[in-house]
Formats: structure tokens, C-alpha cells, sequence
């Protein structure tokens, strides 16, 4: 039979012994995605703390819009009010008990000053999250260059790079960022570059061990000798396979930033007034905490949770990329 | 042969940690020089008295001959003055009243963190996969999650305003019933990263070849954990203490703010938000020497415990 154009159905075809087929169908090949996705998936605790991250993101981002409060509108008359939540009122708990002066609710009741802490817990869980995540992905950049450069050249380059690494990494991380942030005042930038100054290194060790270990595989040799550039090499062979310890080390580094800027917060160097973070918010609580335990309360409760969350996260994250570490 | 690359060993290691010492010192020189604001800031001084005080105070020289001097300076532990906390008090003199106390709750804490850390991170790998084991993981997640901040001012809610256990805040005549709290407070990040480490570290050492032959031998299982496992465990282990000593000083500050310790912590915090600059480099540069000796003094060990480290870096 001729075949009449090159397009040709499945059942053009047939097995000539199905049974083995069959047998051979328990070691299908299964995309990377999807391998990932379902180790991810049987994580409960994983699985968990995506939700409530999901949870804490949406309340950061819609809950300011939907309070007829500013996170910086000061009412003196509304100063120190307790938790005041509708329906929850009624049965005896978040009902304003302390000094019900105001009539209005406010859901995690209002700080020294009158402000809403319902909204200002929003907002600074908001920028708690920017800055972590502002500094860690720029750290990311900085620390896969570094770490692939190194990794990639080897040599005497990979010696100078690693020996300067070295000897940063034996500065302590604390005196860095305070002296930084003594010199140039504290201010989100000042901050983040903090942040980024001390943040890298790791990112970069870790980034390199893959590309030492990667570089020496087949598939690399292959297009050397095909001839492809460096640039080629490192961008199409080797990073892609980089995107796991990538992902995993930047959600590691998540919770690492959100704990350095509550304290650095806690401290007194953290952001400058209006502006409020989950640590600036616990270090003005904690003078009262004794007193107005609320005021320290939620964004106690909310910093918690988004650490926990992100390490658990990070963790089924690792497992599900990286399955040979979970038999650890 | 062996001697020789055990000198050359130390050797390096001492060379890194001068060169970071040094780095340090400039780091906080150059601090010092780009600092806003200048001791003459006087605008009815004239030129020539300007300079007068200048040449009297060596700022008229050059940089590098200026960075001698005061690394000899900061090396024989003469720091400066304090501007504003303590008008005119040596920095020497202020930290040497309040650097015990701070070490005291650092050194209790981290053995009491490594101690529990380390059983804890072994049973959990002898009885793998059991309820101790999950309860282990579950404590040292939330040990890397809560800051210490959080967990002082649990403890302290619940220990000493609730039901006044111990006190609420230090107080130098029950001084070590003082330092309980600070201590669990400030252990408990030590004890989770050290409970996680060991366990893995464990985990990993059993299932080695060496560990199966002796297995195969017939000694008694209680032999085979202490003489095999645990001791080829604890190399590693090790490496991660030096770590968590800036993550102790981290926590100190915190912790001694919230507990009002009079310990370099809480001069430290004060210091920064007084701007009292001298105050600030000199606790740094003894922060900065703490830990560079730590560091030193855990990779030498990590050499003379395993020899394997020596072999490696003769390889390269």
C-alpha cells in the first residue's frame, strides 16, 4: 500500500506482541513537571502550606482595600482599642472589651497611635514579603553568575573566586548589616542592600557544586565537542538543569530574609516610621505586650506562620525536585 | 610528611582569617572616615586652627599611614572613646563590664542547644520513621521558624508574669535564675538546626558499607551506635556549630533586649540607635574576632578529628 500523504493514525500500526507492551508501560517516562508535581502533591504538609502562603498573600494584598481604614491614618481617639469582630462579638470573644469608646470594628483592634491593625498587618506583611523577596531574587542573580562562572571555569579562576567567597563569608552576616544600615540610615533600599550584600555567597556555593557536578555529565561533553559556544553551553545545557537547586534554594532564603528584617526591625534598624513591616509592628508591641498583648499578637501569629510555611513549603518543594536527598 | 601537612593546614587557615581580620579593620576604618559629620565641625574655627587640630589628632596624613596606626590601635585594645552613651568612658572598659554576662547566656546556651540538638537528632534516626521521629522533625521546623524574639516573650508571659517562676526581667541578685529563660529562648534555634543536621548525618552514616561489616560482625547494637555511628556522625556535625555562633550573637541582641540584659547585646543595640559610633565598631570588631576565632578554631579541629580533610586539600 502506498502511503498517500505523510500523516499517519495511531491504528495504522499494530502491536505484534501486546503483552509486552503492557509490561513495559510500568516504566514510562514521566515529564519532570509532572514527576515533581505529584511528589509535591502527596505532601500533605506541603500541599498545607502553599494554601495558607496563598492565604497570607491575598489578605496582604485585598485586605487594605476592603477596610475603610489607611494603614497610617492616626485617630487619637481610637487609641489601644482591643480585637472587635462582627459576629464573633456575640459570643464573648474579639468584642472590643477594654475601653468600648469606639462603635467601629476593628477586626485586630488599633495601636497606641489609632491605627487599624488589621490593615497595618496587611501592609506590613506586604512589605515583609516585597523586601524578601526583592533582596533574594536579586541575590539569586548575583549568587547564579558568581556560582556558575566559578563552576564553569574552574581552574585558577574557580580558585581566586572561591578564596575571595572565603573570606566573606567568615564577616559576620549581623556586623555587615548593622554597620551598613548605621551608615546609611535605615529605608527599604538600605535594607535590601543589606540584605543582598550578605545574602549571596550562599546562593552562589550552592550553585556552584551543581554546575561542578553538571558540567562533568555527557551531555555537556557533547556540545563541546558539537562546538557550541560558552555561552551556549552554560545557557542551554547547564542551566536548565540548575532550575531545581534554583527554586529550592531561593525558597529557603525566603524565610531566612522575612526573620533578618524583623530583626533588624527588632533591633531599631528597621524600616523608618510610616511604614510598616510584620518586625517594625512587633518591636512597637513589645513594650506593651504585657499590657495590649493584641498589638503583638497578630503579626507574631502572622510572621510564624509565613516562616513555617515557607520552610515546610520549601521542603516538599526540595523533596519533590530532588528525591535521592529525601532518603536521607 | 603528615606534620608537614598539618602545618601547612594551619598555616592556611591562619592566613585566611588575618586576611578577613584585616578586611574588617578596613571595612570599619573606612566607616569611621565616611561617617557624617566630623569631631571639627565648628564652623568659627579658622582655617589655621583647623589645621592645627588636624596635625594634632594625625588626620593630615596619609590614608594608609593613618589605617596603621589605628589597626594598631583597635589591635591593642585601645577602641575610642564612647560620644554619647557613657561621655568619655573607654569602650574597652564599657564592654569588659558587660561581655560576661553575654558570653555566660551564649556559652549555656549553645551546650544545652547542642546537647538536647544532638540526642534528639539520634534517636530520631535510631527509630526512624516512628512518632519520636516525626516529633523530632516537628520541633526542629519550628525551632528554624519562631524567632527567638517570639519564643522569649512566650516564655516569659507564661513563666514569669503567669505564674512568676522566675523573673520577668534580669536582675543581678537572682543573676542565673535570670539567665534561664534567656537561656532556653536562646537555645532553641541551636537545638532545632543541630536536631536536623544530626539526624540526616546519622541517617547517612548507617547506611555505609562499614557499618553493615561491622553489623555483619556480631557486635552488640548498643557497641555498634556508640564506637561506628556516632562517632563518625559527629565529624560533620561539628561544621555546623561555627555557623550557628553568629546566629547565637544574632539572637543575643535580641534576646538581651527583651529580657534588659546588661550585655554587649543590649549596649550594642544602644549604641546604634544613639549613634555612638566608636561604641558601635568596637563591639563589632570583638563580635568580628569571636567569630573568626571560632571559625579557626572549628576547621582545625575538623582537620585533626579527620584526616580525610588533610588527604583532600593535599589532592587538589
Amino acid at each position: 500500500m502506498l502511503i498517500q500523504n505523510d500523516s499517519l493514525l495511531d491504528n495504522d500500526f499494530q502491536l505484534a506482541n501486546k503483552q509486552r507492551m503492557e509490561l513495559s508501560s510500568n516504566n514510562k517516562h514521566i515529564p519532570y513537571i509532572k514527576r515533581v508535581w505529584s511528589g509535591f502533591i502527596s505532601n500533605k504538609w506541603a500541599v498545607a502550606s502553599f494554601v495558607v502562603i496563598l492565604l497570607i498573600v491575598l489578605f496582604a494584598l485585598f485586605a487594605p482595600i476592603f477596610s475603610p481604614y489607611s494603614s497610617t491614618g492616626v485617630r487619637p481617639d481610637e487609641t489601644n482599642l482591643s480585637p472587635r469582630i462582627p459576629l464573633l462579638e456575640k459570643i464573648g470573644i474579639f468584642n472590643g472589651y477594654s475601653d468600648a469608646v469606639s462603635t467601629r470594628y476593628h477586626y485586630f483592634g488599633t495601636d497606641n497611635l489609632g491605627r487599624d491593625i488589621w490593615v497595618r498587618c496587611a501592609t506590613g506583611t506586604r512589605l515583609s514579603l516585597y523586601i524578601a523577596c526583592l533582596a533574594m531574587l536579586i541575590d539569586l542573580l548575583i549568587g547564579v553568575i558568581y556560582g556558575m562562572i566559578s563552576g564553569y571555569y574552574g581552574g585558577r579562576v574557580d580558585l581566586a573566586m572561591q578564596r575571595i567567597t572565603e573570606v566573606l563569608s567568615i564577616v559576620p552576616t549581623i556586623i555587615v548589616v548593622t554597620l551598613l544600615l548605621v551608615v546609611l540610615k535605615p529605608g527599604l533600599s538600605s535594607i535590601i542592600v543589606a540584605m543582598i550584600l550578605t545574602g549571596w555567597i550562599n546562593m552562589s556555593r550552592i550553585i556552584r557544586a551543581q554546575v561542578l557536578k553538571i558540567k562533568e555529565q555527557e551531555f555537556v561533553m557533547a556540545a563541546y565537542t558539537i562546538g557550541e559556544s560558552t555561552v551556549t553551553i552554560i545557557l542551554k545545557e547547564i542551566l536548565p538543569n540548575l532550575i531545581g537547586p534554583i527554586i529550592t534554594t531561593f525558597m529557603f532564603s525566603i524565610p531566612s530574609a522575612i526573620f533578618l528584617e524583623a530583626f533588624l526591625a527588632f533591633i531599631g534598624l528597621g524600616v523608618p516610621e510610616p511604614y510598616a513591616s510584620l518586625g517594625s509592628m512587633i518591636n512597637d508591641g513589645f513594650s506593651s505586650a504585657m499590657s495590649y498583648p493584641f498589638m503583638i499578637f497578630f503579626p507574631i501569629i502572622l510572621l510564624v506562620l509565613l516562616m513555617l510555611s515557607f520552610n515546610l513549603f520549601a521542603d516538599g518543594l526540595r523533596d519533590a525536585i530532588d528525591p535521592e536527598i529525601n532518603e536521607k | 610528611m603528615e606534620v608537614i601537612h598539618m602545618i601547612r593546614y594551619i598555616g592556611k587557615r591562619t592566613i585566611l582569617s588575618l586576611i578577613t581580620l584585616f578586611i574588617i579593620l578596613f571595612i570599619l576604618f573606612l566607616m569611621l572616615n565616611f561617617m557624617p559629620g566630623s569631631p571639627f565641625n565648628d564652623t568659627k574655627m579658622s582655617h589655621e586652627q583647623l589645621k592645627i587640630l588636624y596635625h594634632e589628632y594625625g588626620l593630615d596624613r596619609p590614608l594608609a599611614e593613618r589605617f596603621l596606626i589605628y589597626v594598631k590601635q583597635m589591635l591593642t585594645g585601645n577602641l575610642g572613646v564612647s560620644y554619647s552613651l557613657q561621655t568619655n568612658a573607654t569602650v574597652t572598659n564599657m564592654i569588659s563590664h558587660t561581655l560576661p554576662i553575654s558570653v555566660q547566656i551564649g556559652l549555656q546556651a549553645s551546650v544545652v542547644g547542642s546537647l538536647i540538638g544532638i540526642v534528639l537528632g539520634f534517636v530520631a534516626a535510631l527509630r526512624k520513621n516512628s512518632f519520636f521521629d516525626s516529633m523530632a522533625t516537628g520541633i526542629s521546623i519550628l525551632g528554624v521558624s519562631v524567632p527567638s524574639f517570639v519564643l522569649a516573650l512566650c516564655f516569659s508571659y507564661i513563666f514569669s508574669y503567669k505564674y512568676n517562676l522566675f523573673p520577668l526581667l534580669y536582675s543581678s541578685s537572682e543573676a542565673f535564675r535570670s539567665t534561664i529563660l534567656p537561656t532556653l529562648s536562646l537555645c532553641f534555634f541551636t537545638l532545632a538546626s543541630i536536631a536536623r543536621y544530626s539526624r540526616s548525618e546519622m541517617i547517612e552514616v548507617m547506611e555505609k558499607d562499614y557499618i553493615r561489616l561491622a553489623d555483619a560482625k556480631g557486635i552488640t547494637r548498643f557497641q555498634l551506635v556508640c564506637r561506628h555511628i556516632i562517632r563518625n556522625a559527629m565529624i560533620p556535625i561539628i561544621t555546623v556549630l561555627a555557623p550557628l555562633t553568629v546566629d547565637l550573637m544574632a539572637g543575643s541582641l535580641v534576646i538581651e533586649k527583651a529580657f534588659s540584659i546588661p550585655g554587649m547585646g543590649s549596649l550594642y543595640i544602644n549604641a546604634i540607635q544613639a549613634n555612638d559610633y566608636n561604641v558601635v565598631i568596637g563591639i563589632s570588631f570583638i563580635y568580628s574576632l569571636m567569630f573568626i576565632g571560632t571559625m579557626f578554631f572549628v576547621d582545625l579541629l575538623y582537620g585533626l578529628i579527620d584526616p580525610r580533610i588533610r588527604i583532600a586539600k593535599r589532592g587538589k
